[in-house]
């Protein structure tokens, strides 16, 4: 029971984040209508703004000390941050939470990143073939990850969580099992939450505000929306924007769990499609169930007594699962009629 | 002035072909292409991307799991080699056939569906493919090393047929000509011009026709009674089939089959091949691939040495100012010239580079002769 | 430099036999196929003979005519792995300096043959060319196959995954050239796939589990339970059988072994089974990106903060990367593990090579640029014993070499199975890091004689030299 209860806390934190991603990929892909191969990047760049603005607050003060030689006869570099020379312990605490500080500034850059991507490239290609439209978002892609990779390397860098969520909590003891039967680390379970508030507020925002009513109209049917005298195109300029900061803020909040380095988006891309796809085109809701589904489905997948059963079960789970649901269900779980079957 | 009919035009487009194929060696020495194995690499990978054209580019039904079909090929044909014979010429029929059969089986599945939920199904079932090849298939595949041939390897018919065996490994041949270096890019160039043809000769027929039109409305197709999915089908096998036929040709050239071959990542070479060439048109396929390899392999071999001597009519200064910048785009930043390139031709040529050729013939015809007639036809070349 | 395959060896008579298998095939041609032949050879000839003729007395593949030698350096350029092979690279580019007599010397210096005078080989300058194996097998030999068939190289060497070594190797043996292997740490290399064009300095995953295990009985006693997740593909399944081998026989108990994805970014769901399977061991066979995810997400999941059947719950990975293990950061704190070599070993070697090393570049050679830079070195110093560059004479001179200061203490290449054997570093993430490169401690330098296994245990066939 304890390890069941476990795996669907795994399948739900792993949810979380295929739901975020997923979430802003449906955005685009599912009602702009753009096969968008650039959404990986923008996970990726996300998760490197918590890197940029760790790597901020360690910048250091370089000092020689002529005393002692490092191995290869040069003077030792004593390194101090300035943060810290500055503020002392405070700027300690501002360096141990530079993860969470980092939603700060994720936000308005993920924000601008996105608008510029749709205003200069994005826009230009609605009305253009699909294939053209994985062409130029490939290519940008492998544009964006190769800055990085020059900027950073190649190798994982950690991102450790504030030191005060380092630790796990006994959720077994809280629903009244033994003591440590179902621990689980903080940082996870602040995931989830974080991606239940972000996932929320997206709704919120399209459900309740006049925007959000416009921009669901202008999905729906662009063209009467455009007739009405409405600027959908700015809207969805804003739609585009906001799903890169949907993005960057999964990134943001992973780092912890996953150190980030620059392949890391092409590694989510495919599992994203497929998330969106199995949730159904054009369906928000789709999208957020089937990152769920899908995340605590490949954990049952990957316990012992499955596995022994069926054989690398846990390797292809996501993807058999995909084929069933679609040849179930031909547009997905939620999907809606005509988007995007030709 | 002769008018071409779309016959002559086929035919001199086959000339051209071939006389391209049998001089490659001369005419991408310039470039530094010229050795055995990138022309072999531009060969298969070309017969790869005509093939996924003749689904993609016909019927409009884009794939995202085809280089499953390719590593089924070449996992067939290294089979064929350890149990068989080193002969190439089963293993080439064996791996189209089982690449067929595999795409007889996984086409009946997905192509029930369309458009994106079409690409999805594929791509699932390559990535099941490929995971499984990874891992759990290993006594077939030999996992993450590839599968190669060995020593004791049983090989049926060679033994039936009296080849001694030597202390060393085998190697594969065409009835004694061995398949690696020059002899293999020419067998490798001969299929490449047999399956251009065949190509040409679908692009031309009734069924070609009929593929088109289901690309253009399906529904359509669908109300005069007419079933589509047969043609379809058809179409999807026959691209299985080119992919086989690439994946066994990969496999005799250089005998070793890997899991990583049907990795996502490699469906997503062939249509960004087809896309960059030109979806739709005969050449554009063969051109994307070319461009594609080229990179791969010439573009990350360029270091800071070669650079340097490139440069080294510059003033020093000047010289090291320039290396460090095209340094970002050669060797180990080759991936960024290549993104670069996707980028810059489907904003600028929105038909990949086929479109680029037929835009620069125009204006060549243009300014050879002042009426301009000719506009139409190129554009029919262009859209083939 | 060009090449025309069976062309060559009809029009040239003068191959040297070395592939008797070829030439028993091509005395069963009948007439007929032999005239289609000759065509072919026409044409072959028609399209290449300028450049047949420049190598048409060779008496090995791609012997070097001029005044220069070429070497190919094949390393990760893209991919999970670039920053080991820009490492490789550097060192490679180090040890080419060394060969022609630029720079200090390096551990030219320290090293026991003093065969190499730092004027090139056999009066030749070295040359190099570049290519990126993307750590991919298909990638690798078609970059492989470019130096080889384009660029005139007369060994290949580099890399960071044994799939891609075995891979090249493979290719290196069909087209007659010598490997001298990179980073590769599976049994496979000098093992089962060995082949007789190939040698590997690198230790691989029999020697890292005769070292481990004693420093993990002094450590932790022989009365524990271990769980396993293993990298699934052939490195993986080759460290868990060796580190089970060997564990297993001083008492350990191996409660379950599971396979992991390869790329699984998120190991959750393979870790909280750990939390309560009985376990007091987590062995993680992982490497690279995978080591680093595994291995945070295993702490963070408080597993060292655990106390099973009244002992503390341990952490072990086999394999040490430094340059990976950065990615890890705190986690890798005291947490037991085994490496080919080290840049804080004190011995003469060593201290020469950090010292041009961090001088050339300004901070310390990881294990990947030792062993790349001693396989360039190895290779320039046999070919000079040799007298030649024929990869037979080559392999021989290599073939039972024993040699001594190139940071490993007194090594030898294994005729058997062209293998290096030298001692092998157990070490430690460190708990007090004085710098960014300062992640591991040495705590105990195994000796050769215990990681030593017969050559027959590990099955394979090096078959005979090619000379291409």
């Amino acid at each position: 029971m304890d390890a069941f209860l476990l795996q669907v806390l795994n399948g739900l934190d792993k949810g979380g984040a295929y739901a975020l991603i997923a979430l802003g990929l449906t955005l685009v892909f599912g009602t702009l209508g753009v096969v968008n191969f650039a959404h990986g990047a923008l996970f990726m760049l996300g998760s490197f703004c918590a890197v940029t603005l760790q790597s901020l607050l360690t910048l250091e003060r370089v000092v020689l000390d002529p005393e002692r030689l490092t191995a290869w006869g040069t003077p030792m570099e004593i390194r101090t941050p300035y943060i810290v020379d500055w503020f002392g312990d405070f700027g300690m605490t501002l360096i141990d939470w530079s993860v969470p500080l980092a939603i700060l500034i994720a936000i308005p850059i993920m924000l601008l990143l996105g608008v510029i991507m749709e205003r200069g490239l994005i826009r230009h290609f609605y009305k253009r073939l699909h294939a053209d439209q994985i062409l130029v978002t490939f290519g940008l892609a492998i544009v964006l990850q190769e800055i990085v990779k020059s900027q950073f390397g190649a190798n994982p860098i950690p991102q450790p969580a504030p030191a005060m969520f380092a630790g796990s909590a006994d959720i077994g003891l809280m629903l009244g099992f033994a003591e440590n039967a179902v621990v689980y680390p903080w940082w996870r379970i602040i995931y989830l939450m974080f991606s239940g508030v972000v996932i929320a507020s997206v709704f919120a925002f399209l459900q309740f505000t006049t925007f959000g009513m416009v921009v669901r109209a202008g999905m729906a049917d662009r063209e009467t929306v455009g007739l009405l005298g409405i600027d959908i195109d700015r809207r969805f300029t804003i739609v585009f924007g906001l799903a890169a900061v949907v993005a960057g803020l999964a990134g943001v909040m992973y780092t912890p769990i996953l150190s980030p380095d620059y392949h890391m988006g092409m590694d989510f891309l495919v599992l994203s499609f497929v998330v969106v796809v199995v949730g159904g085109m054009g369906s928000l809701g789709g999208a957020v169930a089937a990152g769920f589904l899908l995340g605590i489905l490949q954990s049952f997948a990957s316990m012992n007594e499955v596995n022994s059963l069926i054989p690398g079960i846990d390797q292809v789970v996501i993807y058999l699962i995909a084929v069933v649901v679609l040849l179930i269900r031909p547009r997905g779980l939620f999907g809606r009629e005509g988007v995007m079957e030709n | 002035m002769i008018k071409f009919n779309v016959k002559n035009k086929d035919h001199i487009l086959l000339i051209g072909f071939i006389i391209v194929v049998a001089l490659a060696p001369v005419i991408f020495a310039p470039i530094g292409a010229g050795y055995p194995d990138l022309l072999q690499k531009f060969a298969i990978f070309g017969i790869f991307a005509i093939g996924f054209n003749i689904l993609f580019g016909l019927t409009g039904y884009l794939s995202f799991g085809h280089a499953a079909f390719l590593g089924v090929g070449s996992y067939t044909a290294v089979w064929t080699f350890k149990l068989l014979t080193m002969n190439v010429i089963p293993a080439l029929i064996l791996s189209t056939l089982f690449a067929g059969l595999f795409a007889l089986v996984i086409g009946f599945i997905v192509l029930r569906r369309s458009g994106i939920y079409f690409s999805i199904l594929t791509l699932a079932f390559a990535q099941m493919s490929y995971n499984l090849a990874y891992s759990v298939l290993t006594p077939i595949t030999n996992g993450e090393t590839g599968l190669q041939l060995a020593l004791h390897d049983a090989r049926v018919l060679d033994g039936v047929f009296g080849v001694t065996r030597g202390e060393g490994l085998p190697s594969t041949t065409l009835f004694g000509m061995a398949m690696s270096g020059w002899s293999g890019y020419y067998f490798c160039g001969v299929v490449l011009i047999i399956m251009f043809y065949i190509s040409l000769r679908i692009f031309r027929s009734p069924f070609g026709m009929m593929l088109r039109a289901v690309k253009s409305n399906q529904n359509r197709m669908s109300y005069t009674g007419l079933n589509t999915r047969p043609y379809t089908l058809a179409a999807f096998v026959i691209s299985g089939m080119y992919a086989g036929l690439a994946g066994g040709l990969m496999a005799i050239t250089d005998p070793l089959a890997g899991a990583e071959r049907m990795q996502w990542t490699a469906s997503g070479e062939v249509v960004l091949m087809t896309i960059l060439g030109g979806t739709g048109t005969l050449l554009g396929p063969v051109i994307g691939a070319g461009v594609i390899k080229y990179f791969e392999n010439i573009f990350s071999s360029f270091n800071e040495g070669i650079l340097m001597d490139a440069f080294s009519f510059l003033p020093e200064m000047l010289q090291h100012a320039v290396v460090s910048i095209t340094g970002l785009f050669v060797g180990e930043g080759w991936h960024l010239t290549l993104g670069a390139l996707f980028m810059v031709i489907v904003i600028f040529l929105p038909g990949g580079l086929m479109e680029g050729i037929a835009r620069i013939g125009n204006v060549t015809r243009r300014w050879l002769k002042p009426k301009p007639v000719a506009t139409t036809e190129a554009d029919a070349a262009a859209s083939e | 430099m060009h090449y025309c395959g069976a062309n060559r060896e009809i029009l040239l008579g003068s191959r040297i036999q070395f592939n008797s298998e070829d030439s028993q095939l091509m005395s069963k041609i009948d007439n007929s196929k032999r005239k289609f032949l000759k065509t072919s050879a026409i044409i072959g000839v028609g399209v290449s003979a300028p450049l047949i003729f420049t190598n048409a007395h060779a008496a090995y593949r791609n012997e070097p005519k001029g005044s220069t030698v070429t070497f190919g350096f094949n390393v990760p350029q893209t991919g999970a792995y670039a920053d080991e092979g820009a490492d490789e690279l550097r060192a490679y580019e180090l040890a080419v300096q060394h060969i022609n007599g630029e720079g200090d010397g390096g551990m030219l210096n320290t090293f026991s043959s003093k065969a190499l005078k730092g004027n090139g080989i056999n009066g030749k300058k070295v040359v190099y060319v570049t290519g990126d194996t993307q750590t991919k097998s298909d990638a690798a030999r078609a970059s492989a196959k470019r130096m080889i068939e384009k660029d005139g190289a007369i060994m290949i060497t580099g890399g960071s995954s044994s799939g891609v070594a075995i891979a090249v190797q493979g290719l290196c043996q069909e087209a007659g050239v010598i490997f001298m292997a990179g980073l590769t740490h599976s049994n496979d290399t000098t093992g089962k796939d060995k082949r007789a064009n190939g040698f590997r300095h690198f230790f691989n995953t029999e020697m890292t589990g005769a070292a481990l295990a004693p420093v993990l009985k002094n450590n932790y006693g022989t009365d524990r339970v271990a769980y396993h997740l293993t990298a699934d593909y052939t490195w993986g399944w080759s460290q868990e059988g060796s580190i089970r081998k060997y564990t297993e026989a001083m008492g350990w108990k191996t409660v379950q072994a599971v396979k992991t994805p390869v790329g699984a970014g998120d190991f959750s769901q393979y870790i909280t089974p750990v939390l309560n399977s009985g376990a007091d061991v987590l062995v993680l066979n992982h490497y690279g990106k995978d080591m680093v995810n595994s291995l945070t997400q295993a702490v963070q999941f408080g597993l060292r903060e655990k106390t099973v059947n009244g002992k503390q719950f341990e952490i072990v990975v086999p394999l040490y990367s430094r340059l990976m293990a950065a990615g890890a950061g705190e986690a890798v704190k005291g947490i037991f593990g085994s490496t080919n070599w080290h840049w804080s070993l004190q011995d003469a070697g060593s201290q020469a090579f950090v010292k041009s090393f961090g001088q050339a570049y300004g901070f310390p050679p990881s294990q990947a640029a030792h062993t790349t830079y001693c396989q360039a070195l190895l290779y320039a110093d046999a070919c000079q014993r040799a007298g030649t560059f024929m990869p037979s004479q080559v392999g021989k001179a290599l073939e039972g070499f024993k040699f001594d200061g190139l940071g490993n203490g007194p090594t030898e290449y294994r005729a058997e199975d062209h293998q290096c054997f030298k001692d092998v570093l157990v070490v430690k993430g460190k708990e007090n890091p004085t710098s960014k490169f300062d992640v591991l401690e040495v705590v105990e330098v195994t000796p050769r004689a215990q990681v030593e296994y017969p050559a027959s245990m590990l099955g394979g066939n090096l078959g005979p030299y090619n000379n291409g």
